[in-house]
């Protein structure tokens, strides 16, 4: 009777540590000695010098855009659409910088849905302002906003004489390139705050191992990212790689037309700088992917994959040096160079999701069913 | 030898610990069925992807849509009626066929200790576990016997055994022991546990976990058999499973695990869990205490012994048949399944597919996305099965598209124990000309590593 109950306590016992190590929400404590890799410095890090100080700076871009676009309706002259059309092309390459960082209220807004959803639908955009009625905030108006519907209003309807003879004839032209303008810049401003308010410590304490971790959540979005938006979106599709037949359409700021490569390159350098800890305000690197996964090869002595990820970064812009500063034209021209590019690109996303959600022990977001 | 076997199988026992084991069993599984609903994951597992892998030669278990969920429901039924012993025989059988036919909807799932449950529920069905402390004993006394032979727990003790012990032998290789791989990988990942997250960055803790994980799973059985050792050997079961439980996502198995280990202990044991039990319940044990023996009718002990033997031939055998394949075993996955390979390797890759019209040359890439859920598509990126499979599915599909001439490639980089990642499958290959069978896939690219082992 006596053994009995004392493998029955242990058992409870047992099962009480076991039941209550279960779902581990964000109870990740800083148990850091010693000379172990410190994953609460690196979402601080990400946080502080990399995400907030992004969003700040494109916030700062967006506000301007906003008021532009104002000026410019208040004014509709030659100069203020130059103006605005050199303000969107600002504001789009710093887009780019934020653009991966889809998680907290950005997830929970769909931000980069709402900014960046392209080829954008220009009949409807055409029909709603024919009709002078719009929502901006319905999920089903993704592509009727953001830069793409910008792109549209402001470029494709030839020089600036014969765009502002097209907005002279309905000022409802105008009043919706304010309202998207002011959609960018409500929805940047909100997520710009929740970073700088409550989100940020909430973002950088989860250093929960789990797949509700902010590490695990975030490098699963950051490397989603690199494949489905920067590959497939930028490149993939406008080469046709999906279809078979190229789709010049499906090209970023399709009207504007010779921007589309600085945006791709500039998706690919702030991609390249968060792999590296690049502190958007200059100073030494603080922790990132690098940095970690150089801690996991010393530990496991396994082949660089550091070194495989840095080759093919620069294979990746070298081969990307040969495309045209407007790739609809490359696409026209040449698609062979954009196919080049996205295998490159390819090769980048086998690394990531591979080897280096491999090393790192971060699983690919899937059911989080049972393992064996 | 003739002899003493018709001797062992006239050995009886006391009916006790089977019982034990068919009331913690039936509920544990009724357990995981409703965890396994309330998680969501019949919806996303069995009703939401738009393909399913099924196993070779079992094509024809289809998925049902939202008929899953009566599936389930029976399932769930079956296993309390097999933990409260209430009409035992149908109970077990229909819980055997329901939750097997789950398992096969889709090999995405697969794991092992499913694969356990399927065959433990098999070999229940031969067993007389409602012959004690069961709603079939109560209701009609002459079905009720306190005794029963002997091999019917023994049957248990030995796959038990065979689970573990292969599981042993399967860790005996050099990555597990000399790299301490996967573990190295898996382990520093868990920094945040209370207490333990430290240590898992020691790589004397990689190593240790990693011999002591092959010695436990080789040694367990016999250490529980062994009466000297056996309250011990328990301890060490359950440390072992609220570890495993703790570093890793598998669920209700450790606990499944640990009350499948009391069927070595003593009926002595099992009789106090159940007054244990009957106090607490106002059961009154001793209507099942008669003394009778439970003899099997000739023509059942008949059916019974020779259906266990060629099972349990099949179960010794069947994890060897890996030998028959050429190549890396846990590269090549070719005999990997059913064989109790359990957390063994760290494996991930990545497939993209490219379909190729044979006449105009016109080709272009497959978004898996668009027909697999993300956790199928992380399976099916390094099993050649799914790969195959998965080929054959997009040929019919984009044949039905209105595309001709169809060749299906695919550019397939695989990982496995925190080697780089390297081609796998030969990307020159038209996977369209082979069909799956249990036949060695010669379009699997070869490991450019050696992993010694058995």
């Amino acid at each position: 009777m006596i053994k009995i109950s004392k493998f029955l306590l242990i058992a409870t016992l047992l099962f009480a540590v076991a039941c209550s190590t279960e779902d581990d929400g964000d109870n990740g404590g800083d148990s850091n000695g010693g000379d172990n890799f410190d994953r609460g410095e690196m979402l601080a890090n990400w946080a502080d010098n990399i995400i907030v100080p992004s969003f700040v700076a494109f916030q700062e871009e967006t506000q301007k855009l906003e008021d532009i676009a104002k000026a410019f309706a208040e004014n509709p002259g030659t100069t203020e659409l130059n103006v605005l059309r050199a303000q969107y092309k600002v504001a789009y390459q710093e887009f780019q910088t934020v653009e991966m960082f889809q998680i907290g209220k950005a997830e929970e807004l769909n931000y980069r849905s709402f900014l960046n959803t392209y080829p954008t639908k220009t009949e409807n955009i055409e029909s709603k302002i024919a009709s002078g009625s719009y929502n901006l905030e319905l999920p089903s108006n993704f592509a009727e906003q953001g830069f793409p519907a910008l792109d549209y209003l402001l470029y494709s309807y030839g020089s600036t004489e014969e765009t502002l003879e097209v907005f002279a004839a309905n000022p409802e032209y105008i009043n919706y390139i304010v309202a998207v303008t002011e959609r960018i810049n409500a929805l940047t401003t909100e997520v710009t705050a929740s970073w700088e308010g409550d989100y940020r410590d909430t973002f950088v304490n989860n250093t929960s191992s789990s797949s509700t971790g902010s590490v695990d959540r975030f490098t699963n979005d950051y490397v989603m990212y690199f494949e489905k938006i920067l590959r497939s979106g930028k490149i993939g599709y406008p080469a046709g790689a999906f279809t078979g037949s190229p789709s010049p359409t499906n090209v970023e700021a399709l009207y504007a037309g010779d921007i589309s490569k600085n945006l791709y390159l500039q998706a690919l350098d702030s991609f390249e700088d968060f792999y590296y800890g690049v502190k958007v305000n200059g100073g030494e690197n603080g922790l990132s992917y690098y940095q970690y996964l150089k801690y996991m090869q010393d530990a496991t002595s396994s082949e660089s994959i550091t070194a495989s990820i840095a080759d093919q970064f620069s294979a990746i812009r070298a081969q990307s040096s040969e495309l045209d500063s407007n790739l609809k034209s490359q696409v026209e021209t040449d698609n062979s160079k954009m196919l080049a590019a996205f295998d490159e690109l390819q090769k980048e996303v086998v690394l990531l999701k591979v080897d280096m959600m491999q090393a790192l022990s971060i699983s690919v977001d899937y059911v989080d069913s049972d393992g064996d | 030898m003739q002899l003493s076997l018709s001797k062992y199988l006239k050995k009886t026992t006391e009916a006790a610990p089977l019982a034990v084991f068919r009331l913690f069993f039936g509920f544990m599984m009724f357990a995981s069925i409703v965890r396994f609903w309330l998680n969501g994951w019949i919806e996303k597992l069995y009703i939401a992807p738009k393909f399913f892998f099924s196993y070779y030669g079992f094509e024809w278990v289809k998925p049902l849509g939202d008929f899953t969920y009566l599936l389930f429901i029976f399932c769930g039924i079956a296993a309390l009626m097999v933990a409260v012993g209430y009409k035992y025989r149908v109970a077990i059988i229909l819980f055997f066929l329901s939750f097997t036919y789950i398992e096969l909807i889709d090999k995405t799932t697969y794991l092992n200790h499913y694969y356990f449950i399927s065959i433990l529920s098999f070999l229940m069905i031969f067993l007389p576990a409602n012959a004690y402390f069961s709603i079939d004993a109560w209701r009609n006394p002459a079905r009720a016997f306190q005794k029963i032979p002997q091999w019917c727990i023994d049957a248990i003790k030995l796959l038990l055994g065979i689970v573990y012990f292969y599981a042993g032998l399967a860790k005996i290789n050099s990555d597990w022991l000399f790299k301490a791989m996967p573990l190295k990988i898996w382990l520093p990942s868990k920094y945040d546990l209370p207490l333990l997250g430290d240590l898992m960055q020691e790589e004397w803790v990689h190593y240790a976990f990693s011999w002591s994980g092959m010695l436990y799973d080789l040694f367990i059985p016999f250490l529980l058999l062994w009466k000297r050792t056996r309250f011990i050997a328990f301890l060490m079961v359950i440390v072992f499973h609220v570890l495993t439980r703790v570093l890793f996502p598998i669920g209700m198995f450790p606990f499944i695990m640990i009350v499948s280990a009391l069927i070595f202990f003593s009926p002595q044991v099992h009789h106090k869990i159940l007054n244990f039990i009957s106090k607490w319940f106002r059961i009154s044990k001793h209507r099942f205490d008669n003394l009778k023996i439970y003899q099997f009718s000739g023509i059942k002990k008949k059916v019974s012994i020779s259906v266990l033997s060629v099972f349990f031939v099949i179960q010794l055998l069947f994890p060897w048949r890996y030998l028959l394949y050429p190549g890396e075993l846990f590269w090549t996955e070719e005999g990997f399944r059913f064989s109790w390979r359990v957390m063994l390797m760290e494996k991930a890759g990545y497939a993209q597919f490219k379909v190729v019209n044979a006449e105009t040359g016109n080709r272009f890439y497959v978004d898996n996305s668009d027909f697999l859920t993300p956790f199928q598509e992380k399976q099916m990126s390094f099993q050649p099965d799914f790969i195959l499979q998965y080929a054959h599915f997009l040929a019919d599909h984009f044949e039905k598209d209105g595309h001709e001439n169809i060749e299906i490639y695919v550019e397939n980089y695989v990982a496995l124990n925190g080697r780089k990642s390297t081609p796998y499958i030969d990307p020159e290959v038209n996977l369209l000309n082979f069909a799956d069978s249990f036949k060695h896939k010669t379009f699997i690219l070869p490991f450019e590593d050696e992993i010694k082992g058995l």
